[in-house]
């Protein structure tokens, strides 16, 4: 075998492993699309068809028109807003502390951020679950407003250090100079210049609030009340009547749940990457 | 959330002289203020229900109970000794565990090698691998839960009708023999690719020049992974399996959803949950709380310490 050849020969390996990890991270995905706008009729018929020979939209208009579903889309959305802007809020304060100031204490501080973003909230659930009935809590937005903070605001607040840490310090001088106080140096200076790292570290947070389940199934009772998860978790109960199960419905749910987080993947992935990788490769 | 990983602590880059210490005390002052509140909220939602938690895994309190609660010492941790519910659901969640985590890494490093190499659409494959990371995992897990389906599923057809592997149907999630490993391929699907993405920025900060002098001294692709890339990586790849490992002995959502409570495939923190939420033990249900914290400390505790003995 020539060098050519043999050169050849590993590209070709190479495409068709491509090919597989390719076609291993979609197929979930085309299976869902493929399965939302198939009749039913060609749903539940074996043997199971690829693509469907009259596709329909139906499963996306029943969909469409749960108000439930509509609803839960809201809630989520009015949720995870809320967490987010609170996380970035009180996440920026202490992390332009612990990234620009030195005091004594401020070790401690940061092992205790660093462990909270590992904290299983399964840990605290029977405390919380009490705190939340006993201030009349239960199955409203606030509380899974409050306690989602457990997990965005540690992670917020690392991101953010990290990001707070790498900027120079010449700027930040020169406004100390000029007679700025802390406070104006803070959202004068180094607020615009930390925007793109606030834009990475609100939108990890609000896709991790937007993609929580355990908490909201604890504290959230009504339909009207439902997150997105767990709406489409009670899906199945919730339309068919407790016999059947609406499985094209349910996919077109997932399909129409996971645009949006595609489009924000698109667009920011750069970004995402940037905020998940922030001292995880050097560290 | 938990997926990223850490920074290792590092000293403030502001280095202020000792001399001007009244400088000093209003930065100290300062920073403690712009503390203030994250400090409160940590408190509030985890450090104080942690220790309230801890409390009443020593009671007998319930839920919505108008009897008195009472300090019954360690009643709840013994009987849980005793509870074959809550073995089972450790050995679930670790076989579980041990199951994601070595896939994920190994397929995640696989990933991670053959993206690295320079491609047409690299950058389109990087975004289309941050997908199932972002997706919710009941949206995972209602799409895979159509593919399991044991009669319109795609992988009952796949198998049975269209490669004859299978002689007939498999019925994956009821039938225990299959339940767990299909739900850890549920898992391993979602995962993989984020952890591709992890390992493949650690690949993207090894020079290129060592593989070059590597290929001069006449070293194979193996003995390069092996001897170069591996070792360069550990870093990355420790990190990786500690919170892996974290995020997997927790695991409910994935479970819940394809389950919901059954017995046999309870995780530890569905059985937490379902003794909380659905029968309002709080006694006891804090005892299963505070177990759990204490074994996923004991996998931290394990993991630093082999790390650290390793890196000495």
């Amino acid at each position: 075998m020539t060098k050519a050849q043999r050169r050849t020969i590993s590209r070709v390996l190479f495409y068709i492993l491509l090919a597989i990890i390719s076609i291993y991270l979609v197929f979930p995905f085309y299976w869902a699309i493929r399965s939302s706008i198939t009749p039913d009729n060609q749903l539940f018929s074996t043997p199971v068809v690829y693509w469907p020979d009259t596709p329909t939209l139906i499963n996306y208009q029943l969909v469409l028109s749960s108000p439930n579903f509509i609803k839960a889309l809201g809630n989520s959305a009015v949720v995870a807003t809320i967490v987010t802007l609170l996380s970035l809020v009180i996440g920026v304060l202490s992390a332009y502390a612990l990234g620009r100031f030195r005091f004594r204490g401020r070790l401690p501080v940061m092992y205790l951020i660093l462990a909270m973003t590992m904290f299983p909230t399964i840990a605290v659930l029977p405390a919380l679950f009490e705190r939340v009935s006993q201030f009349g809590l239960y199955n409203t937005l606030w509380a899974l407003i409050f306690t989602y903070l457990i997990f965005t605001l540690p992670f917020t607040v690392w991101v953010l250090t990290s990001f707070f840490e790498q900027m120079p310090k010449d700027l930040e001088e020169a406004a100390y100079v000029d007679g700025c106080t802390p406070f104006q140096t803070l959202y004068l200076v180094m607020l615009p210049l930390i925007s793109p790292a606030l834009v990475t570290t609100g939108l990890l947070a609000f896709i991790a609030a937007w993609n929580e389940f355990l908490l909201a199934l604890s504290f959230i009772q009504t339909p009207d009340r439902m997150t997105v998860t767990l709406a489409l978790f009670n899906f199945a109960t919730s339309t068919a009547g407790g016999f059947q199960i609406p499985w094209g419905q349910i996919q077109a749910a997932t399909v129409l749940v996971t645009i949006p987080l595609i489009v924000l993947v698109l667009i920011f992935q750069r970004r995402i990457l940037a905020g998940l990788t922030a001292g995880a490769v050097k560290g | 959330m938990s997926v990223q990983a850490p920074a290792q602590v590092q000293t403030a880059p502001v280095a202020l002289p000792a001399v001007h210490s009244e400088l000093v005390r209003r930065q100290t002052r300062l920073a403690w203020w712009l503390l203030l509140p994250s400090l409160l909220v940590v408190a509030l939602v985890a450090l104080v229900p942690l220790a309230q938690t801890v409390l009443a895994s020593f009671t007998n309190e319930r839920l919505a109970s108008n009897r008195a609660v009472q300090f019954v010492g360690l009643k709840n941790y013994a009987s849980l000794l005793t509870d074959d519910a809550f073995w089972h659901s450790i050995g679930v969640t670790v076989l579980f565990t041990i199951l994601t985590v070595v896939f994920e890494l190994v397929l995640g490093m696989g990933i991670a090698l053959v993206v690295n190499s320079n491609f047409k659409g690299r950058g389109a494959m990087r975004a289309a691998m941050l997908v199932p990371w972002a997706i919710p995992t009941v949206v995972s897990a209602q799409m895979w839960r159509f593919m399991y389906h044991d009669v319109y599923g795609v992988f009952n057809d796949f198998l049975v009708v269209r490669l004859h592997v299978l002689p007939q149907n498999v019925a994956w999630i009821a039938d225990p023999a299959t339940s767990i490993p299909a739900i850890a391929a549920i898992d391993i699907w979602k995962t993989t690719p984020f952890m591709a993405l992890l390992l493949l920025a650690g690949l993207q900060v090894i020079p290129t020049d060592i593989y070059e002098a590597a290929d001069v001294d006449g070293a194979n692709p193996v003995q390069q992974f092996i001897s170069l890339t591996l070792p360069l990586l550990r870093p990355a790849l420790v990190v990786a399996l500690i919170f892996r490992t974290l995020d997997a002995l927790r695991v409910f959502d994935v479970f819940y959803v394809i389950f919901g409570n059954r017995a046999d495939t309870q995780t530890m923190a569905i059985y937490a949950q379902q003794t909380i939420v659905s029968f309002s033990d709080m006694g006891y249900g804090s005892a299963i709380s505070v177990a759990i914290f204490l074994i996923i400390g004991i996998f931290v505790v394990a993991y630093v310490t082999i790390f650290k003995v390793e890196q000495s």
